[in-house]
């Protein structure tokens, strides 16, 4: 019985490779207009798993922006999300398969350990590549043609600080941040290192994992015992919107401050908005804002989705937006070879201005990283609205 | 006497068979890559592929073989992969030949998870059955908190380690570079492994492993399996036998994570958990307990086959789901297995009856 | 005091991680598989019972009927089809399979229901009880939490030991062959235990969600893992030590957390789990098995 499983295994091993080196060149889901010759980008992002709904909500602002572009009969655009699992090895596969299909320019990865793998494969290919939320430092240094739509976290972290400090917000600080995620920690180191500098007090620091991401009782009694009257809280809104419950429930009631990984609380489906009452943070993207732009997207991205995009989706429409202002200033077309394509968009983006939902006037630096305003935002009555 | 001829080789001839396919395979990668028929997407998954060869036959060692079920072999894997990338980093000056600094780190990796799977294996070994499970899946999940806590750079000094505390705090010199970062993992690994390295490490790993199962060691781990209390009565000191076995594991599992680090430009720890060691647990069960050939196969295959999948988008996660289990069904239920002929016979009559309705109007 | 509130959190907590190792020790129990996909039937429950409350306005007991009896079908179903034909198979084989099926609960729940996390209401209240005018709080969830998974150890242990069923499926444990020439159909037992089983861990999805209320594909996956290292902590297979062992986990979780390192709260979990299991091998009120020579 034995020989016969392994022969079955054998033969089955000889079909997977065969199958991988004939047909692995089709193209999954194709979108957009496969007749005329489209400029195609492809993304690796969480699509499967814990964090689908970072890479699907990526996904699906990248397609609507794809959508747009593409109707108004121009240039075309061709868009391809991979599956990464939220991995670095499933990433690389993820952006090896795109690279089979013949990606033109990538949109990295979603989120921070899969683009740090992928962006240094992108760089060896001269792959130009712009990550719509990835935001860790590692991935763009030492990369020319590797650029963030997003803040770098080093950026996050200081402007918290700062914003505390000049808007007076608090003097006893507790932060409460998961030491298992680059994001968070990201934002929490260059937090602690501006606040040293700066003079705030940090009176209480603990942590959580993606293991222990539940109970919040022991990190809240002990900001409650060191008299914190600030809770800074560099994480996605999930396990946020824990926090504010539990901490309503033994009677703490704090000032909160977030940062762009908070957006999206106030679209959870079923939670009580005024646990988030007077919630402050540090955002990028405002899905209730009024501008013209705002309003579009979302319309559109509920109708197609049924659902309120965050700001992932945002970035990822974003990108789509910036890379076609870069293909039609730097004359781009779909017949180009790849490493030109690289080189126009490095020139491109390094000097051009541009205007998105989730920031005016952004700009680019050499190591890729993005200047924009963050918005300050605090949380009434359900509502965003500007701090200042 | 001839009879005990024919006894001996069998597993010569298992040996040869398990030799030829590696090296088979191998070559004809080699014929397919030279003549340009291999895409990147298949490429790209040479090295893991190797890696996780070598950690389905490592755990084969000790759950066919040493016959006790390990949830936390991916622990083993994160040791060797973090020590063996610190290493690496770390001896960038002094080893410039990049095959013999992946090489040393590759050891420095073994060694230091050889040493976990030392000092984890004497309480763990005391254990029988689901409980040394549960233990295992406990320290390989200790293994990722510890990693994640832990902080180690590099100057012209030496290395520094820091634990729970920031990368500040280890008081590097300027010129000095953060290896470990706690949970950010490393960043910025050279990509020193490569598919030939990776065939080696196989080979290597099947030679330690082929050989201490027919040694005399192997022969009383192998009696430990099949009846520890006869085997302790008749003089095998068990614990020494079978901490043989955990140690090689562990071991080789570290060369493993090693091989598979320096393969992409960054790690964190939370890669090499509980998922991990279930993932590298359903190869070695799909190939066949104790079965090495197969253990070899089915890592391969399995970790082609999400990739293959991708056509189906969304739906390839739950897919591969399916077939999991229907592979687990179809290996080991024999009603499962007789499904396909009495299908037949059933679709038989059913045509020949179809048949007489069609001509009957 | 706050030594008193850190106690009561554990407690709560652990109450949580009790219900869920009760259902995954009646399975050991009887079928002698670690059913890996306990968790996520988990999620299952939850997202039963959250789509009865909000959807469609149903009162929290209906909510909580609907996802027992989904969470039943769903547990004997998997059971004919996934576990039964490997009835003679080695352990290890089910125990792929199990895994094969969480991954494919996990995927078809986020197929079907998105992977967007939503939060669910509060089916037992958000009031809670003070003691010593205000400095001790004590959750309303975590007095329901505790409650009913004392009534459900209760339960199943006269369940066991009185009922000819519960008398069949302890025979089951004991010698499956034996249970079988005594005329008791093993079969039968099976998959009673799993429909049990599952039940509790509809219950289990509510109070979980009920507790920490966000609700996602991934729920149960990690107090899965905990509730199963909770069974083994108190001896798998026994009732009373599956409660013990969950609400002892709970309990170590949060002062590990609050008296050595929030950055260390698993390692230390884990850490105490291996030193009790190094003392006392087979749990805290696990059967020593005689080993036949």
């Amino acid at each position: 019985m034995k020989k016969f499983s392994i022969g079955l295994l054998a033969a089955a091993l000889a079909v997977a490779l065969a199958g991988c080196t004939s047909g692995g060149d089709a193209s999954p889901d194709a979108s957009g207009n496969a007749g005329t010759a489209a400029i195609k980008i492809g993304g690796t992002g969480p699509l499967t798993g814990g964090a689908a709904i970072y890479g699907q909500a990526a996904r699906n602002g990248a397609q609507i922006a794809v959508d747009e572009i593409n109707a108004l009969g121009g240039i075309q655009l061709e868009l391809n999300y991979q599956d990464d699992e939220h991995d670095a090895e499933k990433a690389v596969n993820a952006y090896n398969t795109l690279k089979d299909w013949g990606m033109q320019v990538s949109l990295g990865s979603v989120t921070s350990t899969p683009a740090v793998a992928t962006s240094v494969e992108s760089n060896t290919d001269r792959i130009f590549s712009l990550t719509p939320s990835a935001s860790a430092v590692a991935v763009t240094e030492g990369k020319d043609n590797v650029f963030q739509m997003c803040f770098a976290d080093p950026n996050q972290g200081s402007a918290s600080a700062q914003y505390i400090f000049d808007q007076k917000l608090g003097s006893k600080i507790a932060v409460i941040y998961k030491n298992d995620d680059v994001y968070s920690t990201g934002i929490y180191t260059t937090f602690k290192t501006k606040a040293a500098e700066l003079g705030v007090e940090i009176v209480s620091e603990t942590t959580f994992t993606e293991d222990s991401q539940q109970d919040f009782s022991v990190q809240l009694s002990d900001a409650k015992s060191k008299g914190a009257d600030l809770i800074f809280l560099p994480m996605y809104y999930t396990p946020a919107s824990l926090i504010f419950q539990q901490a309503k429930s033994m009677d703490f009631s704090p000032k909160y401050f977030g940062v762009d990984g908070m957006d999206g609380i106030l679209t959870l489906e079923g939670f009580d908005v005024t646990l988030a009452e007077g919630v402050m943070l540090l955002t990028p993207f405002n899905a209730d804002a009024n501008d013209d732009r705002t309003t579009n997207f979302v319309s559109k991205y509920q109708a197609a989705y049924n659902e309120i995009p965050n700001q992932f989706a945002a970035d990822g429409y974003d990108c789509i937006y910036a890379i076609w202002a870069a293909i039609q200033a730097g004359g781009i077309t779909a017949d180009m070879a790849t490493p030109e394509i690289n080189d126009i968009l490095i020139a491109q983006f390094t000097s051009m201005d541009f205007d998105g939902l989730t920031g005016d006037q952004m700009r680019w630096d050499a190591n890729g990283q993005v200047t924009k305003a963050p918005k300050g935002m605090v949380i009434k009555a359900g509502q965003y609205v500007g701090m200042d | 006497m001839r009879n005990q001829m024919r006894k001996l080789q069998k597993p010569t001839r298992t040996a040869i068979f398990t030799y030829a396919l590696v090296i088979a395979a191998f070559v004809i990668v080699q014929i397919l890559v030279a003549g340009g028929n291999v895409n990147s997407t298949l490429a790209g998954q040479f090295v893991p592929i190797c890696a996780y060869v070598v950690m389905a036959i490592s755990l084969n060692l000790t759950v066919g073989i040493l016959g006790e079920l390990s949830l936390g072999h991916a622990g083993f894997m994160s040791v060797g992969a973090f020590s063996g990338v610190v290493a690496g980093m770390s001896l960038g000056g002094a080893i410039p030949s990049e095959p013999l600094r992946l090489t040393v780190s590759m050891i420095i990796g073994a060694a230091c998870a050889g040493v976990a799977g030392f000092l984890i294996g004497i309480p763990v070994l005391r254990l029988n059955g689901d409980y040394l499970a549960i233990v295992t899946l406990a320290f390989g999940e200790i293994i990722k908190n510890v990693i994640n806590c832990l902080t180690v750079g590099v100057d012209s000094g030496g290395l520094h380690f820091g634990f729970l505390s920031t990368a500040d705090a280890l008081n590097l010199e300027p010129s000095g570079t953060v290896i470990i970062n706690g949970p950010m993992g490393i960043s910025g690994i050279p990509k020193l492994a490569s598919f030939t390295a990776g065939f080696i490490l196989i080979l290597v790993t099947l030679f330690i492993v082929m050989n201490l199962v027919n040694s005399r060691s192997g022969r009383a781990i192998l009696a430990l399996r099949e009846n520890r209390i006869a085997a302790v009565s008749v003089g095998i000191f068990a614990t020494k036998y079978k901490l043989m076995a955990f140690v090689v594991s562990a071991a080789l599992a570290g060369a493993a994570g090693t091989l598979y680090a320096m393969n992409f430009s960054t790690i964190v720890a939370t890669k090499f958990g509980f998922n991990t060691s279930i993932l590298i647990l359903v190869f070695v069960v799909l190939g066949g307990l104790g079965n090495i050939a197969g253990s070899i196969i089915a890592a391969t295959l399995l970790t082609v086959l999400p990739e293959m999948l991708r056509g189906f988008s969304d739906f390839r996660m739950l897919i591969y789901a399916i077939v999991l289990i229907l592979v687990m069904l179809a290996t080991n239920s024999a009603r499962f297995r007789a499904l396909p002929g009495q299908l037949a016979s059933k679709l038989r009559p059913a045509r020949t009856s179809a048949k007489e309705g069609a001509t009957g109007e | 005091m706050v030594f008193l509130s850190h106690l009561i959190s554990g407690v709560s907590l652990g109450g949580i991680y009790a219900i869920i190792a009760l259902g995954y020790t009646m399975v050991y129990g009887i079928a002698k598989m670690l059913n890996f996909a306990h968790g996520d039937v988990i999620m299952v429950g939850g997202y039963a019972c959250f789509f009865m409350v909000t959807y469609y306005d149903l009162p929290v007991a209906v909510g909580v009927l609907v996802a027992m009896a989904v969470c039943t079908l769903l547990g004997v179903s998997i059971e004919r089809l996934a576990y039964k034909p490997l009835r003679r198979a080695p352990a290890l084989a089910v125990l792929i399979t199990a895994i094969g099926v969480s991954y494919f609960l996990q995927n078809a729940a986020q197929l079907l229901w998105t992977s967007n996390p939503r939060v669910f209401p509060s089916v037992v209240g958000n009031t809670s009880l003070n003691l010593f005018g205000g400095q001790l709080s004590i959750s309303s969830t975590a007095i329901v939490t505790i409650s009913i998974c004392v009534v459900i150890m209760v339960a199943l242990t006269w369940f066991t030991s009185k009922t000819k069923t519960g008398k069949a499926m302890r025979a089951c444990s004991e010698d499956k062959a034996a249970a079988q020439l005594m005329g008791i159909s093993v079969n039968t037992t099976i998959s009673m235990t799993f429909a049990i089983g599952s039940a509790l861990a509809a219950i289990a999805g509510v109070l979980l969600c009920s507790a920490y209320p966000t609700l996602s594909p991934t729920t149960g996956a990690m107090p899965g893992i905990k509730a199963f290292t909770a069974a083994v902590f108190g001896g798998i297979g026994s009732i009373p030590g599956a409660m013990i062992g969950g609400i002892l986990l709970g309990i170590i979780e949060i002062f590990g957390k609050a008296y050595i390192s929030t950055q260390l709260s698993d390692a230390i979990v884990f850490f105490v789990l291996i030193v009790v299991l190094l003392v006392k091998p087979d749990g805290l009120l696990g059967k020593r098995v005689q080993e036949k020579v």
